[in-house]
């Protein structure tokens, strides 16, 4: 194999697999360091850097850290990242004054955003500090899109909601609520420089079965969330069925208790391992009863007199090979009787008030042409992003897709190509502070993961809004922060100064080292101490040593980040560095073109 | 030295021997050894020797004398007996432990100073006894608990760190120990785990006394230039003059050579040693040659490795006094105590 190229910036950045997993690369394990050290509003702005929400993510993030955390590879459970996060906004103090502000004067370019979504906001976040004037669009009267309207309140308390869209509207953003966007091309009238399409998918899937228009009682999931959380539904049937096992349908079961039903069914077509929930969402839902029943697949809705009385499954039975489904039969027909259905089997976007002449090229399903770099439909300086872009994601994705949005319409405002990306960088330092002194705690504890504590089954009903989870205590999140492993930390290799003393290899205690001759990949992983059968991780590979011409080779997917490479390493080949991940946003065409802008943040 | 605990935590993929351990539970304290020593390598092979084996922990004991390389059975086999004996006597606690208790696997750690100086006397009658031990010389070249003075074991020409020239000849415990009758002589090195752990496990298993010295720089006081024990020079003048890889009793060895170049030489509980010789002029069953070919090398400068000399089949300390079968521990009482009737024949015979 080839030495492996530590300069390019995404190598270093892919050993921390939780940063390298978000879509909007969150610096976690620095934040989690910073929550160890008591520095809750620096955790806070650092997450706030990158996914803006830190408050709601810490609650509702889809968190796909968490199944990349090397924690899981090598122990069991992944750091509660996700949980941190909150931890971080929950501790803080008063951090309003450490916000960007938006200049004085504005440089003159209007922006239009629709939907005052996450998507949105987060175009808003990074536009109106450099002095873009920000017009958002919201077509309820208050904003915050899907998140307000579609995750309960006992989930996501509005109070966090109002605090942190506050911080980006409180940047100077003119907000026209209630304010719905029914042309592109009236739009396009106003003469905005750039405009940003970040209206969600807010339409629910529809399940057309015979009964389906016979009776009041049939709810599509998106739809009556919404009107759960604007007051308009207050009650529901005591028997309540939800079709479909996504996360829509978990927040669906779980309000229809906190509305009246008693005995609410999550209806599944499939059986437990092709449920699209996240496990989270599930255990939430059965912790409070809600019964989960699979291999139900609707018929029919049965409607009597005009009156809902039940629904007819057909019950199924599969064969699954390898983890899919090859063959499906139906063993009999069954009716569940219910005073309530709730739809929620998935949710779409849709453009009806975007006109088709406009030059916005629209594809076979209907949906808008948009670059996946610059996110800029075949009409230039119209923009989309969030679920708006490519269907249903989750909200970081939104954010990611906003921070993109942005720096694109930075450069299509101030001149540039919109294709041309400023570059990631990386910026290394080392944590050696003394003769065996590092500058991180590199103690590993083999504690558990902590469980958050929830408000207590019978309390938790009483009121719609009476948040579930109570986030961690601190002696809860004093020991989840010493499970980070602290993969930022980088071992950092130096081939001319090896002796080929072995004391590293000795010393891991993963045994991801192996001093080896070179050879093909397949035949180098094959032949290491431990045998590197995670082809998802890569191998370190180092240039040929000094005094044999062996290669040092390091098994990314075990390592540990102890720094016992580093601390016993007679010559200092190895090194344990600070990684400082730089992703660029439009504040860094703002400022210069130069990749990386600050180092000297933690 | 290392400050930071070593994680509890282990590679998923970790192999399990037949016992059910892994290496890691092979494992003894953290060293306190200087960071780089060669005797920290050489405990690693030790700890995969012991978990090839499958030795059972508590059926070992490892010795010691004093020295920075007397310090290494902390730092295996946790669950193992041990004994840090007196500096150069470590072969007389051994020959105690192994006449009193046969079925235990005798291991012994020792350095150039412990043995070639203080304890040369110690180790020579050892190796006269054949007492069943392997005996693991960790050398270095100088005393560097004591900051870096030459030790026996020096080449001549040889430069302290602080610029000294050693003028006096060296002892070579492998000479030394084929002359004097041992039966199982190897020297490796601590930089080539992939002759050393094979070298480990066929002294272990030895009947009789294995002497193997293993080169160990000291990366402290003797791993710069002009110094003849250090890594970079070890590497340069290396010259493995034999592999012997090690069979356990149950497997076959037919597959994995080629007829006609291997040699194996059988151990006394079925396992064998294969030899494959690189230097032609060498034999490691016929002394004097072996002696010849060393004084040749060492004239050519070149630091010869691998399995020098081996004799199986000697008697050892057991069947030369012919002592009961089994440990003490197990003797029957009854075997053990005379009776007043066998008491006074006994005393009889003093009268």
């Amino acid at each position: 194999m080839k030495p492996t190229d530590t300069q390019h910036p995404d190598y270093f950045h892919r050993v921390v697999d939780c940063q390298w997993a978000c879509p909007a690369h969150t610096d976690v394990p620095l934040y989690i360091r910073m929550i160890a050290q008591g520095r809750f509003a620096d955790a806070y702005m650092v997450n706030r850097e990158s996914n803006v929400f830190p408050g709601i993510l810490g609650r509702v993030c889809d968190r796909p850290c968490e199944p990349a955390c090397r924690r899981a590879r090598v122990d069991e459970k992944p750091v509660a990242i996700c949980r941190l996060k909150r931890v971080a906004a929950d501790y803080r103090s008063d951090i309003r004054d450490r916000l960007p502000k938006a200049p004085a004067t504005t440089n003159g370019k209007r922006v239009a955003l629709i939907g005052a979504g996450c998507a949105s906001l987060t175009v808003a976040n990074d536009l109106l500090p450099l002095g873009f004037e920000v017009t958002i669009f919201e077509r309820f009267d208050r904003p915050g899109g899907l998140m307000r309207t579609n995750i309960p309140s006992f989930r996501l308390p509005e109070k966090v909601l109002d605090e942190e869209i506050g911080y980006i509207l409180d940047m100077g953003a003119e907000l026209k609520a209630g304010c719905e966007i029914t042309s592109m091309a009236a739009l396009l009238e106003q003469g905005f420089d750039a405009i940003f399409v970040g209206t969600g998918a807010p339409r629910g899937k529809e399940l057309e079965l015979p009964g389906r228009h016979d009776s009041p009682r049939i709810h599509i999931g998106i739809d009556w969330l919404e009107s759960v959380s604007f007051g308009h539904t207050t009650k529901i049937g005591p028997r309540v069925l939800i079709i479909g096992v996504g996360n829509t349908a978990m927040d669906c079961c779980r309000t229809s208790l906190r509305l009246g039903a008693t005995d609410v069914k999550v209806m599944a077509r499939k059986p437990r391992e092709f449920f699209k929930a996240s496990a989270w969402e599930l255990d939430d839902a059965e912790e409070e009863n809600v019964e989960i029943v699979v291999n139900h697949s609707p018929v029919a809705f049965v409607v009597e007199d005009g009156v809902l009385t039940g629904m007819l499954f057909d019950r199924m039975e599969y064969t699954v090979e390898d983890g899919r489904i090859v063959d499906s039969r139906v063993v009999e027909q069954v009716t569940i009787p219910c005073d309530d259905v709730v739809l929620a089997i998935g949710q779409e976007n849709a453009f009806p008030w975007i006109e088709r002449d406009l030059g916005i090229e629209f594809d076979e399903w209907d949906m808008p042409v948009v670059d996946r770099t610059t996110f800029m439909c075949t009409r230039p300086g119209i923009f989309f992003g969030g679920d708006a872009a490519w269907g249903p994601e989750n909200i970081i994705w939104a954010v990611a897709h906003g921070h993109e949005a942005a720096l694109s319409i930075h450069r299509h405002c101030l001149g540039g190509d919109v294709g041309d990306r400023p570059p990631r960088g990386v910026n290394l330092q080392s944590a050696k502070m003394g003769l065996h002194e590092w500058s991180f705690s590199n103690d590993f504890d083999g504690s558990e993961r902590q469980l958050v504590p929830h408000v207590d089954l019978k309390k938790r009903f009483k009121k719609l809004n009476i948040e579930v989870e109570l986030g961690y205590s601190l002696e809860e999140f004093q020991v989840e922060v010493e499970r980070c492993l602290n993969c930022d930390l980088q071992t950092v290799f130096d081939a001319p100064k090896c002796i080929e003393c072995d004391a590293c290899i000795d010393v891991c205690p993963t045994n991801c080292l192996t001093i080896t001759e070179n050879a093909e990949e397949p035949a180098l992983r094959a032949k290491l101490t431990v045998p590197a059968e995670n082809l998802d991780q890569p191998l370190f590979v180092s240039e040929a040593l000094p005094q044999t011409a062996r290669v040092m080779v390091k098994d990314e997917d075990q390592c540990v980040h102890c720094g016992l490479c580093a601390e016993r390493c007679p010559t200092a080949a190895w090194d344990m560095q600070k990684s400082l991940i730089k992703i660029p946003h439009a504040d860094d065409l703002a400022v210069d073109e130069s990749p990386i802008k600050v180092a000297a943040r933690s | 030295m290392s400050f930071i605990r070593k994680p509890t935590v282990t590679n998923s993929r970790l192999p399990k021997n037949s016992l059910g351990l892994t290496r890691r539970d092979y494992e003894g304290g953290m060293s306190t050894l200087c960071a780089g020593c060669g005797h920290d390598s050489i405990t690693a092979a030790l700890i995969q020797a012991a978990w090839e084996l499958e030795l059972v922990p508590h059926q070992v004991v490892k010795l010691s004398g004093i020295g920075c390389s007397s310090k290494t059975p902390a730092y295996f086999m946790s669950q193992a007996h041990g004994v840090n004996s007196v500096h150069g006597r470590m072969p007389s606690v051994a020959t105690g432990a192994g006449a009193a208790n046969r079925d235990l696997v005798c291991l012994g750690v020792s350095g150039d100073g412990d043995s070639l100086s203080i304890g040369f006397g110690q180790l020579a009658h050892a190796m006269r006894r054949n007492l069943n031990m392997a005996y693991v010389i960790e050398n270095n070249g100088v005393y560097g608990l004591t900051k870096g003075q030459f030790s026996a074991s020096a080449d001549v020409g040889s430069r302290a760190k602080r610029g000294e020239t050693n003028v006096q000849p060296p002892i070579d415990p492998v000479v030394t120990a084929i002359a004097l009758g041992c039966t199982f002589v190897a020297r490796s090195f601590s930089g080539d785990k992939q002759q050393l752990v094979p070298l480990l496990k066929a002294a272990i298993r030895h009947r009789g006394f294995a002497l193997l010295d293993v080169l160990s720089p000291c990366v402290t006081f003797n791993d710069h230039e002009d110094s003849t024990k250090s890594y970079a020079y070890t590497r340069r003048y290396y010259h493995p003059a034999i592999h012997a890889d090690f069979v356990p009793p149950a497997q076959d060895i037919k597959a994995a050579y080629d007829h006609g170049e291997a040699m194996p030489v059988e151990l006394h509980d079925g396992s064998r040693i294969v030899l494959r010789k690189v230097d032609e002029g060498f034999d490691p069953s016929d002394r004097a040659r072996t002696i010849g070919f060393l004084q040749d090398a060492a004239k050519r400068g070149e630091v010869v490795t691998g399995l020098m000399y081996i004799q199986p089949g000697q008697d050892d300390l057991h069947d030369v006094n012919h002592t009961v079968p089994g440990p003490l521990h197990s003797q029957p009482y009854d075997g053990l105590h005379p009776g007043a009737e066998g008491l006074r024949e006994l005393q009889q015979r003093y009268r």
